[in-house]
């Protein structure tokens, strides 16, 4: 509907337009700059400080990084824990990209690595499938591809795949849960899962089953699929829990959900059951390491495989293989463990925790 | 509600020819069947859910539940009737919902303690709608593309703030709010806010000389200017309107969850757009109802309510829902023509 003009001392519409999108633009940017400070005094880097498996300086290498927009706190995590773990290396550049989730914008930025000629690539696809052509191409190139968790379609895309064990997490998740209720005749245990749409929400879900089929007195009695977000985590498990008003354990498949999970439980006032989550956020760590409400443990998917991935890349690049094997190479894929973290060993993980 | 103030011309026989008042008796009675059909689909649902889960759904604490899931939504669908009704749509409001819900949970805002976070909720809420409304009202920009560009702006902004973090709530304050000891006879406070935001929608849109310019500024925009009202800055108030509900609708979600995530309030345009529809407030404009939109907003949650508790799993939720809204629709569609 065509906004009538009726104001004769107005200017064109076309500059009055222009007027007002600068205004917006302007008090948009003023808005941003305002109040909108999350720096904590106490912020560390999420990201581990154990050595690395050869300290000793080589030859110098150039590692290129391309990532998925860091959207959420575990690839936030990632990001820093790859620019931590370069920095300690003084024969180490890393090139790092701005992270995207476009496939396309993706593709140029590692093609945009390639052209720069750097030694070694590090790749986090933000599609493994969709990717793996420009994998193909660097392998091709010569630059060796260390593809970090999101895998490729083909093995020639990748000189070495590092990455998490979603079915792993599960396993871990119902052993944990198995050997606490082992004892109790007809244990009753609730999942609440991830995006229902991932392959990887299926495998974590497939390990859950696998490990409590081992416990006969335990029964899996609900299931609920999240998304991931806080929001999702507090909608779905308030549901849960007025399905479930009796239940020995509960597992989360991911700690960012968890934090609204936990908000329902807190609202419902309920503390009957024990807790275990997945990924290993900070604010899981702290509740763990606090004791004091349901959460006991969590299950990890290490983000520290960043840095684990520089690593990799940095021996690569100056032919070395992995310290404390006896291989001259690294291998070719690495798939690592999803460890429990409770409130014995939590002091060690602290540093690992992404927020 | 704009149907012409002449009586109905296809009066069939089933009609009882006892309306002697005519205009306002089946206007009234219109109205009624619309929120009667509504309530009928709530019925079955209930029945459903009383069947299959007696215990756990019928129930006061799974009453207090389905209410409080629903107000978040709820008051963010209640400025979105007030802009549907005008004609208008607003696609940003889950992206204001994030940006709100972002900006109050800053590390920076929560030393302000309670009344930081809900004032800058309130008022980024409201900042939202403000440059909404400008590039609509003044700025001559179709609503469905102005509004898309705010989602997109609001939702990159957001991630913008948080790095994709996720921003925990320790004001205690805020949190209580959400937790058992703080309902009022058994009302949970996010509940209340929702009757609060319904009732003074109800009576704006209906009972006041505002809500009458939104409806003519629905049914014909030019015939509403030129019958003296100001169609630029009524458009202009609504989406501050719905930029405000949007702000209330973040501190609820922060009660709620907590935490302030770049993530929040994802597809809730597309969950408010269908509960008004499915209510009764026409996608053209002209006509809406507070009451419709609230039911529609009820179904909704009701429907998630008794599938989580059935421990049905998302894609048979999906295929479900998407079924319970044409059915619900074409129930509407006919219990409404056939009288």
């Amino acid at each position: 509907m065509p906004e009538p003009k009726r104001h004769p001392s107005r200017t064109p519409v076309t500059s009055r337009r222009g007027l007002l999108f600068g205004t917006a633009a302007v008090s948009a940017g003023a808005l941003v700059t305002s109040c909108t400070s999350n720096d904590t005094k106490d912020e560390k880097p999420a990201s581990n400080n154990q050595p690395a498996a050869d300290d000793k300086p080589g030859k110098h290498v150039t590692i290129g990084f391309a990532g998925p927009q860091a959207d959420h706190g575990w690839l936030n995590a990632i990001n820093d824990n790859a620019k931590n773990r370069a920095k300690k290396y003084q024969d180490v550049t890393l090139e790092i990209t701005e992270g995207s989730n476009d496939t396309a914008a993706q593709i140029g930025q590692i093609e945009t690595l390639i052209n720069k000629k750097v030694d070694v690539l590090v790749v986090l696809p933000a599609d493994g499938k969709a990717l793996t052509q420009v994998g193909l191409k660097a392998m091709r190139a010569g630059i060796p591809v260390v593809n970090l968790d999101r895998i490729f379609n083909s093995p020639q895309a990748y000189r070495c795949w590092i990455g998490g064990d979603n079915y792993g997490m599960g396993l871990s998740a119902g052993r944990y849960i198995g050997e606490k209720l082992k004892d109790k005749k007809n244990a009753r245990v609730i999942e609440l899962a991830g995006l229902d749409n991932l392959e990887l929400t299926k495998q974590r879900t497939q390990g859950f089953d696998a490990a409590l089929k081992n416990y006969p007195n335990i029964k899996k009695v609900a299931r609920q699929a999240a998304d991931f977000t806080v929001e999702s985590g507090q909608a779905k498990m308030a549901q849960l829990l007025q399905a479930q008003p009796k239940f020995d354990a509960l597992w989360n498949h991911d700690d960012d959900q968890g934090v609204g999970a936990l908000r329902a439980i807190k609202q419902a006032g309920r503390d009957d059951f024990l807790m275990v989550g997945g990924a290993g956020a900070l604010s899981a760590f702290q509740a763990i390491q606090a004791d004091n409400g349901v959460l006991k443990a969590t299950v990890l998917y290490p983000p520290t495989m960043a840095a684990s991935a520089i690593d990799l890349a940095r021996a690569l690049g100056q032919g070395k293989g992995i310290g404390g094997l006896a291989e001259f190479e690294i291998p070719a894929s690495l798939t690592l463990y999803s460890a429990v973290v409770d409130k014995d060993n939590v002091g060690q993980y602290m540093a690992t925790g992404f927020r | 509600m704009t149907q012409p103030a002449s009586p109905p011309r296809d009066r069939t026989d089933k009609v009882p020819p006892t309306a002697e008042p005519p205009v306002w008796r089946t206007l009234a009675a219109h109205a009624d069947v619309r929120t009667l059909s509504l309530l009928g689909v709530l019925a079955a649902l209930v029945v459903i859910g009383g069947i299959t889960k007696p215990d756990e759904f019928l129930d006061t604490r799974n009453l207090q539940l389905v209410l409080t899931q629903g107000s978040v939504i709820g008051v963010v669908t209640v400025g979105m009737t007030f802009v549907i009704t005008s004609g208008g749509i607003d696609l940003s409001v889950g992206a204001i919902v994030a940006l709100s819900s972002v900006w109050a949970t800053t590390v920076a805002t929560q030393e302000y303690g309670f009344a930081g976070i809900l004032f800058t909720a309130v008022l980024v809420g409201l900042g939202c709608g403000l440059v909404n409304g400008l590039l609509i009202a003044y700025g001559g920009m179709v609503p469905f593309i102005a509004t898309l560009a705010m989602l997109a702006s609001a939702r990159g902004l957001a991630l913008q703030i948080t790095d994709g973090k996720t921003q925990i709530v320790s004001v205690e304050g805020v949190l209580k709010l959400g937790e058992r000891d703080a309902y009022v006879l058994g009302i949970p406070p996010l509940v209340l806010v929702f009757a609060v935001v319904t009732v003074i929608g109800w009576l704006i849109l209906n009972r006041t000389t505002f809500g009458r310019r939104t409806v003519a500024v629905g049914g014909n925009a030019e015939a509403a200017r030129l019958a003296g009202i100001d169609v630029r800055r009524q458009r202009l108030y609504l989406y501050l309107l719905s930029g405000l509900c949007c702000g209330i609708a973040a501190f609820l979600l922060i009660i709620l969850s907590g935490s302030g995530q770049n993530t929040n309030g994802n597809l809730y345009e597309l969950d408010a757009i269908a509960a008004a529809i499915i209510g009764g407030t026409l996608l053209t404009g002209g006509r809406g109802t507070i009451t419709g939109s609230v039911l529609g907003v009820l179904i909704f949650t009701t429907i998630t309510n008794i599938f989580a508790l059935n421990n049905l799993q998302s894609d048979v939720q999906q295929i479900a829902k998407g079924a319970i809204i044409v059915a619900a629709v074409l129930v509407q569609r006919r219990t409404a023509s056939t009288t």
